[in-house]
């Protein structure tokens, strides 16, 4: 088995999600080589070289790949997928973009979001918002497969020595062209790689309101997070979205705050391995995946958990 | 002097007006179970009951469609068609869309459920058939979650893609696509034709009218047989078996903030 991974990273270093990418390679095979693609990535690709597990690093750093559009990295990968049997990306919206482009031009299939690995050719991994799970068996020569990254373990940063090897950069697609990025600004740790985070819902009623978590997020090095409600009513960024058509995020402890908990809000956070939900609607889904539940008035029983921590 | 020099600059104005004005918009919509009702593994392990269930239009078609309805209702596009892939009961799907607003509907008949790999196929063949600007699909189906149609659809085609789109522009015979990623917004300028997949904030989809519904029964909807399209839409994937999830152990109720400070810090040692 040989094995590409796609990495994801900032030009400076890895985004987390590769780790638990690597993982799941390791898990098929041990001979993997990992992908660096972008605009001035160099660093990145030192950092992807001391992953343990890792045997080459391949970087393609070009102008081409400024944005990293779907078309180009699709090209790319589909330049290099023919030498090996897997090629495996973190089912984020990076990998969810270019993967299934990647797949199509080679007539093979996708393995989507995979959370387990049974052997080289079966996988399992959730359907229906993650109330069903689905054991599937590839017969296609190269296996596309993205990784529900919750499901596995971070590979360790260092404590390897891959070799890094410039490969061609493809030329411009022509297609489509990269504008710009806007993030939402914050000091804060990442949703996805926060071991902490704190969520609110509907239940907040105002954006100003998400000052209060962000007091008790300080207190305890969390990140923020907001259900798709709260979103939607313009409250916070689309960024801070958990659930099934947001982040999927399993931290040692979630507290939801004034979240109902539809479906598609648990799809997101319920592998998290601690739950906690406070709300006043003692009737509220939300407290059948909570671990501990509090039916309380949010506004009153949020400041008093900041001043108990 | 040529022809081609005497065309004044307002009559440019008009004909490109009337070549955007001519522009068609297909739009993809599946079947699915209800988002509302809890899916139920059988008992024989094979897969979801749907016996009996609730279906409705995947939620993301819906947004899909609500789109392509705008773009005709601001002028930009002139026609609407809808397709879906499925069991003879996708036609219900398809109806929901002709009464939301969408012109015709094509209907591609399989008992089969396809891959995305064979839905692209599908749509790929209908789209060179209808020729269409542009290609609107929901991100992803709520019920396989593969979220890939779009983006093999784009790749066979050798059209761009523009995925989880939460705001779309038509400038100047391009598409300008606000994108929802895991940093915030990214924004793409596309070539035309593409094809877009929608994001669940790309718009805020309309209930079907009863007058319309009523429409939506004359409409024109073409039943074609996937066999008579000659494609290769074998499966590449076997299930083998379909599981319950694994189950969370029940929680306690705390009646107090101080309870529950001291069972984070005692009891699950987790702060």
């Amino acid at each position: 088995m040989s094995i590409l991974v796609i990495a994801e990273h900032d030009n400076a270093s890895l985004v987390g999600a590769t780790l638990n990418t690597v993982t799941a390679a390791q898990q098929i095979g041990d001979d993997i080589d990992l992908l660096i693609a972008g605009n001035g990535c160099d660093a990145a690709a030192q950092a992807a070289a001391q992953v343990a597990g890792v045997n080459r690093v391949l970087i393609a750093d070009h102008t081409n790949l400024e944005g990293l559009l779907a078309e180009n990295v699709a090209n790319l990968v589909v330049s290099l997928a023919g030498n090996y049997s897997h090629v495996l990306t973190a089912a984020t919206t990076f990998g969810k973009n270019f993967m299934p482009r990647a797949a199509a031009l080679l007539d093979m299939s996708q393995i989507s979001e995979i959370s387990e690995v049974i052997s080289t050719d079966t996988f399992v991994r959730p359907v229906y918002a993650g109330n069903a799970m689905a054991k599937v068996q590839s017969s296609d020569s190269i296996k596309f497969i993205t990784i529900r990254t919750t499901k596995f373990e971070a590979a360790a940063e260092t404590g390897g020595s891959a070799t890094v090897e410039a490969v061609d950069a493809v030329t411009d697609s022509g297609l489509s062209r990269f504008i710009g990025l806007s993030s939402s600004e914050s000091e804060r740790v990442e949703l996805t790689s926060a071991s902490i985070v704190i969520s609110g819902g509907r239940g907040m009623q105002n954006g100003e309101n998400f000052h209060m978590l962000d007091s008790v997020a300080d207190k305890l090095g969390a990140a923020v997070g907001a259900s798709r409600a709260a979103v939607d009513a313009g409250f916070v960024p689309n960024d801070y979205q958990v659930g099934q058509t947001g982040k999927v995020i399993a931290p040692d402890l979630y507290i939801a705050v004034g979240i109902s908990g539809a479906i598609q809000h648990l799809a997101g956070m319920k592998d998290s391995k601690t739950i906690v939900a406070i709300n006043k609607d003692s009737e509220a889904p939300i407290f059948q995946v909570a671990d501990y539940g509090l039916v309380a008035d949010l506004f009153e029983a949020v400041p008093e958990l900041e001043k108990a921590l | 002097m040529p022809a081609f020099i005497s065309v004044s600059k307002s009559q440019r104005y008009l004909l490109y007006l009337s070549e955007i004005m001519s522009m068609k918009v297909l739009v993809g919509v599946k079947r699915v179970l209800d988002p509302q009702v809890k899916a139920r593994v059988k008992a024989d392990k094979s897969g979801i009951d749907l016996t009996n269930a609730k279906m409705t239009m995947n939620p993301f078609c819906e947004n899909a469609v609500e789109e392509a309805i705008r773009l005709r209702e601001a002028g930009s596009v002139e026609e609407v068609v809808a397709i879906s892939i499925g069991a003879a009961k996708s036609e219900e799907t398809l109806r929901n869309a002709l009464a939301l607003g969408a012109d015709r509907a094509i209907l591609v008949l399989t008992e089969e459920v396809l891959e995305p790999l064979a839905i692209a196929k599908v749509l790929k063949a209908i789209v060179e058939k209808e020729n269409p600007d542009l290609v609107l699909v929901g991100k992803q189906a709520i019920d396989d979650e593969c979220n890939q149609t779009g983006q093999m659809l784009s790749a066979l085609l050798g059209w761009p893609q523009a995925t989880f789109a939460s705001k779309l522009e038509l400038i100047n015979g391009r598409a300008q696509v606000t994108r929802e990623v895991d940093s915030g917004l990214e924004t793409i300028n596309v070539n035309m034709p593409a094809v877009i997949s929608a994001d669940l904030r790309l718009n805020e989809p309309r209930y079907a009218s009863l007058p319309n519904v009523m429409k939506a029964k004359r409409k024109p909807l073409d039943k074609i047989d996937l066999i008579d399209l000659g494609l290769d839409t074998a499966n590449r994937m076997t299930t083998l078996e379909v599981m319950e999830p694994p189950a969370r152990a029940a929680g306690v109720m705390v009646a107090s903030v101080a309870e529950l400070v001291e069972k984070l810090r005692n009891e699950a040692q987790v702060i």
